[in-house]
Parts: C-alpha cells; sequence; structure tokens
C-alpha cells in the first residue's frame, strides 16, 4: 500500500482528477496550500513591480494499492504538466496500515 | 396677468429648487465613492478606519460648516477676504432659490473638500487628529478661500473662473492632503532605503465601484453648479456642462491608461481609475467655459499629467499618497483651473483672448494653493505637537481598526 503525494497547479486539478479517475483513483483527499518555489509570481501595482514570494498550489494526497501507482503517476504527469517551472511535484512513500473506521477493515479492505 | 406671471416665476424657481436639491443628491452620493475609492486602494486592516473617517467627515463637516463655514464663505463680503459670520445660519427665505437649499448644496461641496485628504492620510493617521482636522478645514480654511472665488471676495472681482471648484473644493483638499500626508511621514514599510515599495489596495473592485459613483456624481458636481434649470438657457447650460464633464473624464481615463501602459509595461487598472478622476477634476473649472472639444482636451491633459504627478510625489517627493488623492485634486485641479485661460471659449488664449485671463487663473489658483499649504501646515503641525498625529509602529502594522475601533470589517464568524 502506497501513499502518494502530488502539489500541482491549482489551474489542473479538475483534469488530474479526470485522469485519476480513468486510473482507478476515486479517493482522495486535496487542500490549497502556499509555498516558496523557483516559479516567480511578478506583478504590478501603480507602476511598481513586486513578487509576491507566494505561489499557490493544491496539494493532493491519496492511498492504493501498489499496482495502481504507476497507472496514478502517468495519469499526474499527463494532466498536470505543462512544461513551465512550478508545475509541482509527486511523492510516493509506503504505507504501513490503513484501518476504516466504519467496519473497522483493515489492509487492502480499508481502501475503498 | 400680474397673477400669471407670479404663478410662472414660482413654478421656474420650482423647477430650479428641485435641480439643485437633486445635484445636491448626487453630490452627497459623491461620499459613498470617495469612500469606496479609498477602502479599496488600502489595505483590509484598516478598512473600518477609513470608512469612519468618511462618515465623520461628512458629519462633523455638515454641522461645522452650517454653523459658522457657510456664512464666512457667502456672508456680507468684508474687504474682499472673508464673509461676515452669522451663527447656525438657516433663514426661511427665497433669493432666486430658497436659502436653506444653497446651504445644502454648498455643505455638499465643502464636505467633498474635506473628505479628499482621508485616503491621502489613510493607514497611518490617528483617527482623533484626523476629527480635528475635519471640523477646522470645513469651519475656516475652506469657508475663506472659497469666499474669495464664490462669495463675493477679490477673485471674484479679478474676473477668476472656477465655474464648479477645480481650485475652490478640490485643489484646496489636494493641497491640505499633500500637507498632511507629508507631516505625518509614509506608511511603515512604504520607503525601503529611499526606494517605494507597492503597498496593493486589498479590493479594486470597491475601488472601481467608487470611481463610477464619483463620475456619476459630478453629474450634479458641475450641471448642478448652473444653480437652475428652467427656460432654455439653463436647458442648454446645462446639457452642454454634462457633456463636457463626461467627455473630460473619459478622456482622461483614455490617456492615464496609454501612457501608463508605455511607461509601466502594462495598463494599470488602478491607474486608469485615477485618470478619470483627473479629468473630471480637471474639467471643473471651466465645465461652463469651454467647447465640448476643449473639454475633451483639458481631460486628456489631466489625465497626462496625473500619471507623471502620481510618479513625481511617490519616487522624488517621497510623500505616501495611497489614493492619489493630491495628484487627482490638487495638482489635476491647478492643471483645470489654469487651461481655463487657454481653453475658455471668451477670453481664453486660444480663442484670441490674449494672456489676460491666464493670469487671472494663475493668480487664482496659486493665491488659493498659498492660503491652504500656509493654513493646513500651520494646523497639521499643531495637531501634531499636541494630541499626536501618527500611530505607533505597532498599531499600524496590526491594522487600525482593531486598536482604534475594535471593529474590523471582513469577519469570519
Amino acid at each position: 500500500m502506497k501513499r502518494v503525494e502530488a502539489i500541482i497547479r491549482k489551474t489542473k486539478f479538475t483534469e488530474m482528477q479526470e485522469a485519476l479517475h480513468e486510473a482507478g483513483i476515486d479517493f482522495m483527499t486535496y487542500w490549497e496550500v502556499r509555498g516558496v518555489g523557483k516559479a516567480v509570481e511578478e506583478r504590478s501595482y501603480r507602476g511598481i513591480v513586486y513578487d509576491t514570494s507566494i505561489i499557490e498550489r493544491i496539494m493532493v494526497t491519496f492511498y492504493c494499492q501498489d499496482h495502481l501507482v504507476d497507472p496514478a503517476i502517468k495519469a499526474i504527469l499527463a494532466s498536470a504538466q505543462t512544461g513551465e517551472i512550478g508545475d509541482g511535484k509527486i511523492f510516493i512513500s509506503d504505507v504501513e496500515k490503513a484501518i476504516k473506521i466504519r467496519t473497522s477493515e483493515e489492509g487492502i479492505d480499508a481502501l475503498n | 396677468m400680474e397673477e400669471l406671471s407670479t404663478t410662472v416665476s414660482d413654478l421656474s424657481m420650482s423647477v430650479d429648487n428641485i435641480w439643485v436639491l437633486i445635484a445636491t443628491c448626487l453630490v452627497m452620493f459623491m461620499q459613498a465613492g470617495f469612500a469606496l475609492v479609498e477602502v479599496g486602494f488600502t489595505r483590509a486592516k484598516n478598512a473600518a478606519n477609513i470608512l469612519m473617517k468618511n462618515l465623520m467627515d461628512f458629519s462633523v463637516g455638515s454641522l461645522a460648516f452650517w454653523a459658522i463655514g457657510y456664512s464666512i464663505m457667502f456672508g456680507e463680503d468684508i474687504a474682499g477676504f472673508i464673509g461676515e459670520i452669522t451663527l447656525f445660519y438657516g433663514p426661511d427665505e427665497v433669493d432666486g432659490l430658497p436659502q436653506i437649499t444653497k446651504l445644502m448644496f454648498q455643505t455638499v461641496f465643502a464636505a467633498t473638500a474635506a473628505t479628499i485628504v482621508s485616503g491621502a492620510m489613510a493607514e497611518r493617521t490617528r483617527f482623533g487628529a484626523y476629527l480635528i482636522y475635519s471640523l477646522i478645514i470645513t469651519l475656516v480654511i475652506y469657508p475663506i478661500s472659497g469666499h474669495w472665488t464664490w462669495g463675493g471676495g477679490w477673485l471674484s472681482e479679478l474676473g477668476f473662473i472656477d465655474f464648479a471648484g477645480s481650485t475652490v473644493v478640490h485643489s484646496v483638499g489636494g493641497w491640505a492632503a499633500l500637507m498632511g500626508a507629508a507631516l505625518v511621514g509614509p506608511r511603515y514599510g512604504k520607503y525601503v532605503n529611499g526606494i517605494p515599495k507597492a503597498i496593493p489596495g486589498h479590493n479594486l473592485v470597491l475601488g472601481a465601484l467608487g470611481v463610477f459613483i464619483l463620475w456619476l456624481g459630478w453629474f450634479g458636481f458641475n450641471p448642478g453648479s448652473q444653480l437652475a434649470a428652467s427656460g432654455k438657457d439653463n436647458a442648454i447650460a446645462i446639457s452642454h456642462i454634462f457633456a463636457t464633464t463626461n467627455l473630460a473624464a473619459a478622456a482622461g481615463a483614455v490617456v492615464s491608461m496609454i501612457i501608463s501602459w508605455g511607461r509601466y509595461k502594462r495598463p494599470s487598472l488602478s491607474i486608469t481609475l485615477n485618470g478619470a478622476l483627473a479629468g473630471l477634476v480637471g474639467i471643473t473649472a471651466g465645465c461652463a467655459a469651454v467647447t465640448l472639444e476643449s473639454a475633451a482636451m483639458i481631460g486628456a491633459i489631466s489625465g497626462a499629467v496625473l500619471v507623471f504627478s502620481l510618479e513625481f510625489i511617490e519616487r522624488k517627493l517621497k510623500i505616501d499618497d495611497p489614493v492619489g488623492a493630491i495628484s487627482v485634486h490638487g495638482v489635476c485641479g491647478a492643471v483645470g483651473t489654469l487651461l481655463v485661460g487657454i481653453f475658455a471659449t471668451e477670453g481664453g488664449l486660444l480663442n484670441g483672448g490674449g494672456f489676460a485671463q491666464l493670469g487671472v487663473q494663475a493668480i487664482g489658483v496659486f493665491s488659493t494653493m498659498g492660503w491652504v499649504v500656509a493654513t493646513s501646515g500651520i494646523m497639521f503641525f499643531v495637531i501634531k505637537k499636541t494630541v499626536g498625529l501618527r500611530e505607533s509602529q505597532r498599531v499600524e502594522e496590526e491594522g487600525l481598526d482593531i486598536y482604534e475601533h475594535g471593529e474590523t470589517v471582513y469577519n469570519t464568524i
């Protein structure tokens, strides 16, 4: 069982959600995040240029069986990539145990 | 027959009266425009403070202008300098118009001059200090220079043309704003090692709505200053002034957009909003004295001057004016008044009138400027040394709303 975390552009979220659905991922958690990175969001106010240094992104986390990880990564890359700085990152890590609260089921059964 | 003629003259007076009162409503509504522009161009943490200042300068100003100010401005002339004071003016008499209609119309004008300052001093001025300022400008400073031009004083004797108040109202507010902003100092973080930083306003939707409301209100400000509506001549005059007012605002917006686009690579919304106001302020003096073509030119010149003035005040003088009030009202008010001497259909330089009118316009502009700079400078200096003009750094950083008023404008609960 794996945990997949992806930080992506806000504008790509709907596309990515659809692509993940095609890849068999139907449960996910996401939230709006702010970070600091290479991308520059240059703005100008009354003729003075400034940099907000704040990058707004969406962070998505989901848990899945091992064999779904590769299709999920392909789906994210296909949907969230623009090729410009600031497209984000994906992190994959092992999960020790999962428990479904309603039924007390554990492991793979807890995922759905 | 005599009875019929009395009825007709009564009716025409009624028409005039209704028009001037409608214009009064439109000018009063400009207070909403000012409030929205100022709140939109500044940060959310000071929104309640800005709104409170706008509410109070109108309220304090209305009382002060009624109690003393109006009679200083329009009372019997004493030596061309000041009107005879009548306390608590309010005779139920008719002189062309009901006297109280004139009081109401002039009150909303006085409040316009007063409210200009709040934006320039926004986000760092103590609320109590601002109340004292509001009282003094409508009690003394505005009425005296206003008397010179509109109350039968020495500038009106010279033939100074300021139909609806580019100088009498807007420049007075603008120069007071200059002194206030200079003496209170820039907002914390505005200048880092002398280099100006952007402090974006928190809601330009409010700012844009405010400008549209001001533009609408100006259709009371300028055409209302005809002070009459009945009969063919007045009808033509009012319509003419509507058009000059609108064209100048449009030209001001277009030209300021083009110039900001050229200088800063992108067309700036906040500067273009200022540009529309610059055109309106510029045409206010000459709205009845110039052709429609000249009005568009005056608006265009005001819109151009605006952009350079904003830059000069922010980057060279290093005076922090969050909403651009000094440039819009002070500088463009002066420019528009001077341009009457060039574009006036009768007596303008371009229409064969020579330099005489231009000279008189210059005397009017600079004497009013001198008066306001001196008196408001003394006033703000005394306030600074006594009750204090400026908030502490801590209050300024946390926001004036919490410390001064205990209320914030945007609440999630």
